[in-house]
This record gives C-alpha cells, structure tokens and sequence, in this order.
C-alpha cells in the first residue's frame, strides 16, 4: 500500500477521520437497504457496478484510509453506529420474511465462520468439515428439542457442546497430521458424517427431521409480533437473537485475537517450532482453537436449525463446508470484517440473482478463484497486529 | 456365505480397488512434481467419461459401429482430451498458484471441480440427468465352478493393471521419467541441468490426468452409467488413498487404492445387516490409519528444517 505523507497526517486529526467513518456506515445501510429492495435484475447488477466504483473511488480519494483510522481511533462509536444500521436494517424489513430469513441466515454463517476463522485465521488447524459441525448442532436442536424438555435457550450451547465433543474424536488425528495429511481427516469426517446420517433410520435417514421452534420465557418464537398495529415477522426473533449470538462471539474473537491466546495461536500457525521454543504448546492451542471452534459452528447450526425447521442430510454435504471455508478465504484469513463482507456477500448475492439461479455456483466458484488468483490474502486482509494499545504504524 | 457371492464380493473390490489407483496415482503425480493437491482430479474423471461418451455418440452418427473400434477410439479420444485439459489446468491455475500457500491450492481446485461439474451438468446436452453408457465390451462370461466370471470385468481389469504398469514404466524407465523424478526431487537443481521444468510439469499433469480419464471409461463401462456428480465421490476417494498410501509414492497409491476398496468390500461383507455403513467404516478406518501413521503407510523422507 503506498504511504503518502498527507495521509498519515490525515490519520492523526480525528475529526474528519470520524465523520468518514460515520458516514460510511450510514451510506453502508442505506446500500444494503437499497439492495435487498431492488428486485429487478438491472438494477441489482447496476448496484454491484456502483459498489466497486464507490470503493475504488474511495480508495483514491484516500477515504479508505480515514475509515480505517476511525474504526481504529472510535472503535466503540463505530460499533455503535454499525449495530444501529444492522438494526435499522431490521426495521426496514419487519414485515418481509424472505429477506429476514436471509440476513439471519448470513448472520449465523458469520457466527459459525468466526469459529472456523479462529481454527483455520489464527491457529492454521484446517477444518473441512465445517457444515459437519454445524450439522451436529442441528441435529442436536431436533433431538434434544423434540424428545426432551430442556429449556431451546439452553439446547443452544448444548450444540455446540455436541459440536465440540464430535470434534474430540478427530483431535488425534488432526494433531498429528500436518498439511495435506491434515486435510484428508477433515475431508473424510465430512464425506463420512454426511454418509452417516444418510442411511441412520434413527436419525430419519436422508428424509431428515424437524426441529421445535426456539422460545423464550413462554414465547414461542415462530409467531408473528403483533402489538397494535405494530407488525413483525416471526423471522425477526430469530433475527434478534443471532444477532445477540453474533455480538458474542464477534466479542469473543475480537478478545481472543487480542490478548496472550491470541499471540500464542497465531505463534502456532507461523512457525511451531519457533513457537515451541519460546515455550509455547503447539498441541494445548490446536485442541483448544479446534474445541472453541467447534463450539461456535455448533450453537449457530442449533439455532439455524431452529429457525428453518427442518434439516436433512443434504444441507450438510462437503460441498457446505466448503461454503464456510471460501467465506474465511473470500474475505482474508483471520480478518473479522473480511468475514462479515464474504458472508453477506455469499449468503445474498445469489438469492439477489435468482434470473441465474441455475448457474449460480460456476459463478461463484469461478468468483472464489479469481479472488484467490488475484487476492489471494483476501477481500479485506487481516492487518498487523498492534502490539502497543497506542501505537500507530508510520 | 456361499463361494461364488464372496468371488463376486472380490471382483467387484478389484474394479474398484483399480479405478481408486488410477485416480490416486494422478495425485501422487501432481504432488511429486509440484508438492501440490489439485483437487480438480475426480472431476476431471467425470469429464474424461463424458468426453469417451461423447466419442461414441459421434461414432454412431458418423456411421462406425463396430465395438472395438469404438472402444479403442473413445479411450484413446478421452484420454487426449482429458491430457490436454489436464495440462490446460496446470498452466493456467496451478502454476500460477505454486507459490501460494497449500490452502489456497487446495481451495482454488476444488472450486474448479465445482466449475467442471457444473458446467457439465448445464451446458452438456440434458447434463443434469444421468447418461446410459453403452455396453461395448462382450457380455459372455466364463463359468468357474459355480461363479460366473464376465468377460468385461476381466478385461478392464487387465487394461486397468496394463495402464499402472505402463505409468509405473514411463516413470522409471524412461528419459522423460527421469526428469519427472529430477523435478519431483529438487526442481531448482533439475532446472539447472536443462530440464524444462514447465514442459515436465505440464507432461506430468497430462499424464496423471490421462490415467483419470481411463478410470472415467472404465467407470463407465462398467456401471453402464455416469452421471455429472459421479467425480466428487471418487476425488475425494482417490485423494485419501493417495494420502493413506503416502504422498509421493506410486506404490502407496496403488496400496491406498486397493485398501481403501478392501476396506469397502470388508465394510459390506462383514456387515450385511449394516452394508450401508461401509463407507462410513472404511472412512472411519482411513481417519484412524492416519493417527496412527500421519504421513501415510509408505512415508515420505522428509526432515524438519529450522
């Protein structure tokens, strides 16, 4: 990236830097809002071409810049203003159920990714097998909601407790393997799972099953919200709460990349030996960044499962997982906001495309190999990590 | 169990034990020359029998009907499709990707897969539905005792085990063997002894391909059927063999292959109220193989260097 002088003086007055990044996420909302509305298919192509040239412009006009100064210099303020458009978003849509069901949808890939990221972006464990986790969690939720009279809020980390206990089965091969002898036991555990629940009858077999509706404190969440005149999709439930969800555990990895675990992972992916000689255990962040991973992939897929009512083996293939891990890839390993871009991006863009609907996924690949031909650090690339609270790159 | 369902059992476990090592070897190609996963391969399978189908359709319409031509015609055609496709790969997605990290390799590929697939599947002619494959090879069988052998089976086998020892042959016997093995060792060194690396680079991907277009055929002629998605399973059946076997190694290719459809076979013998766990058990069997032996049954040299 070339470092002009006037742009590093630019950074230091946090003023405008501020009101960029202020706006940027005003603008953001009123794009996304703007893009879930358009239903013809020249107005949505139109809306892609006018994103890159908004970014491109962007980029010369060195607004980029100040945004990234002023998510760095106002981090709190700018969560704040990116929650309230993720909520006004919501407000927008009350009444339209497809296009809620979206938005949670990529809101739980973003929370199940976030979990891959902190296997695969921090600690390098790759991980095939994503849609298999996320799958137990599933499973879990129809389980444990439909035999059982555990409370669905608790049934939520119960998955993702499932999710990791599944997991523990592969932690001795995945410790010991490296490279591509690591990938073939992800890959297989995924080929097997899926085989495993296509022909186990208890589990209804490749017809799949239903899983109970979420519900809180007495209401069932697959009710309409209806007081006075106020109206609201029973989407917008679920809607709220992957949003809590995502909250956690964007928190949760925001915490994690930053502390001592965080440094002790990303020591891990660069160099184990190097990492083992300053006496870290290669081994104890593997099984923990697998565990924790797994975790999150689970509790998602338990409370997506929640929200579709209905899973079958099909919707936890290889090719799934392979969804969830070119979302990390799309948007740069490691990078939480390159997440957020590629999930928003893989879950909308091909609903918003319905006229190519049959040739949706050469597109998308197609699209996932250029990235990696030309970006291959990603959409947004992780940047260096600060090491002192104040410090500021030169 | 009675002798000639447990002689079926074996047969059927050998065809496909032979189609697993031909998919195999191709990746244990493409990782000696360029320490590289292309992931592509079991699609490029799928292509290579929908090429040889292709063959046979033109071959009915330019009015040649005698089997063994056609036979003849639509491997050699398949074959040098599926090379030259193989090459097309190499030079245009894995080259310029050497260079990246491992995961972006694997990723890229499998996403061509993607592409390979799809694109059979909406631009061939009603791609999505499955495709008769004709039944060119002679039908008689050869009774031994009171099993029934088919002729075909015997023939692909042989033309299988042909195929192996002709790649094994070409890798260790010849001049153009020899730079592949240059290359697989140390490119930097090989290059310096006037081997053209992309040449031997592309030949090898050409070749390890070609032999994944005669698995396709063979798959085909066997099952008279194919279907776009049938190089998924096959792929990924083909990779984790290459893998238990050892990267690398020809022979823990062939090794791999022929257990991992051992382990099948015994899967579904073992089990008959449960036959449709086999790919479950073999796949569990290949996770613990590899706990057990994480750099494969015939392991590369390697060090570790600091």
């Amino acid at each position: 990236m070339s470092t002009k002088p006037e742009s590093g003086a630019a950074t230091r007055a946090p003023g405008p830097a501020l009101l960029v990044g202020l706006g940027a996420v005003v603008l953001l909302t009123c794009y996304i809002v703007a893009f879930l509305m358009s239903e013809d298919e020249s107005v949505v192509a139109g809306l892609i071409v006018a994103a890159g040239v908004a970014v491109l412009g962007a980029y010369v006009l060195g607004l980029l810049q100040q945004l990234r100064a002023a998510y760095r210099d106002h981090e709190r303020l700018m969560h704040a203003a990116i929650l309230l458009g993720i909520l006004v978003v919501a407000w927008v849509f009350r009444e339209d159920h497809f296009t809620l069901l979206m938005l949670t949808t990529a809101m739980l890939y973003m929370t199940a990714c976030l979990g891959l990221n902190i296997q695969l972006g921090y600690t390098g464990v790759l991980n095939f097998a994503g849609a298999s986790f996320f799958g137990v969690g599933c499973y879990t939720a129809a389980v444990l909601g439909s035999e059982t009279a555990i409370p669905p809020l608790l049934i939520l980390p119960i998955g993702g407790v499932m999710a990791a206990l599944v997991g523990s089965i592969l932690v001795i091969p995945v410790l010991r393997t490296r490279g591509h002898y690591a990938a073939v036991v992800t890959i297989a555990f995924a080929v097997l799972f899926r085989t495993f629940l296509q022909v186990n009858d208890a589990l209804g077999g490749p017809q799949g099953l239903s899983v109970p509706q979420m519900s809180l404190f007495g209401w069932g969440f697959n009710s309409n919200i209806e007081v006075g005149d106020f109206y609201a999709s029973f989407y917008m439930n679920y809607y709220l709460l992957a949003l809590l969800l995502l909250i956690g555990a964007f928190a949760l990895t925001r915490r994690v990349e930053r502390s001592w675990v965080g440094l002790s992972m990303d020591a891990t992916r660069i160099d184990e030996l190097a990492a083992s000689c300053f006496g870290i255990t290669p081994s104890r962040w593997k099984i923990t960044a697998f565990m924790l991973g797994n975790f999150m992939i689970g509790v998602a897929g338990a409370l997506l499962g929640m929200m579709i009512s209905f899973i079958a083996p099909a919707n936890f293939t290889f090719a799934d997982s392979l969804i969830f891990l070119s979302i990390v890839l799309l948007g740069g390993m490691g990078s939480v906001w390159g997440i957020a871009l590629a999930s928003v991006i893989v879950v909308l863009l091909p609903e918003k495309l319905q006229m190519i609907q049959e040739y949706r996924f050469l597109l998308f690949s197609a699209l996932v190999i250029l990235v990696l031909l030309f970006r291959p650090n990603g959409l947004l690339p992780r940047g260096r990590r600060a090491y002192f609270p104040d410090w500021r790159p030169r | 169990m009675d002798l000639s369902l447990l002689s079926q059992y074996v047969v059927n476990g050998m065809m496909l034990g032979m189609m697993y090592a031909l998919v195999a070897v191709g990746f244990t190609l493409f990782f000696g020359v360029l320490d590289v996963i292309k992931f592509s391969h079991g699609d490029v399978l799928m292509v290579g029998a929908f090429a040889g189908y292709t063959t046979y359709l033109g071959l009915e319409a330019a009015g040649i009907h005698n089997p063994v031509v056609q036979v003849v015609l639509l491997v050699v055609a398949s074959a040098a499709f599926v090379a030259a496709l193989g090459a097309v790969i190499a030079k245009y997605l894995v080259l310029p990707l050497s260079n990246a990290p491992a995961l972006n390799i694997l990723l890229a590929t499998l996403m061509l897969g993607t592409v390979l697939r799809e694109s059979v599947r909406l631009f061939f002619p009603d791609g999505s539905n499955p495709k008769r494959f004709p039944r060119l090879l002679p039908d008689t069988v050869i009774p031994i005792g009171n099993f029934d052998l088919r002729v075909d089976s015997l023939m692909l086998l042989i033309t299988g085990l042909l195929v192996i020892i002709a790649i094994n042959t070409i890798i260790n016997r010849t001049k153009l063997g020899l730079a592949i093995r240059a290359v697989a060792q140390d490119a930097e060194t090989a290059r310096t002894m006037g081997i053209n690396f992309t040449l031997i680079v592309l030949v090898t991907f050409a070749l390890g391909s070609s032999a994944a277009a005669i698995a396709g055929v063979m798959n085909g002629l066997y099952y008279n059927e194919i279907n776009f998605g049938m190089g998924l399973l096959l792929g990924v059946i083909g990779f984790a063999s290459a893998i238990v076997g050892g990267l690398g190694n020809i022979y823990g290719a062939i090794l791999g292959g022929f257990l991992f459809a051992t382990l099948q076979t015994v899967g579904a013998v073992a089990m008959p109220f449960a036959s449709a766990y086999k790919d479950v058990f073999a796949f569990a069997v290949i996770i613990a193989i590899m706990a057990w032996r994480p750099t494969g049954l015939i392991p590369e040299k390697t060090s570790e260097r600091v």
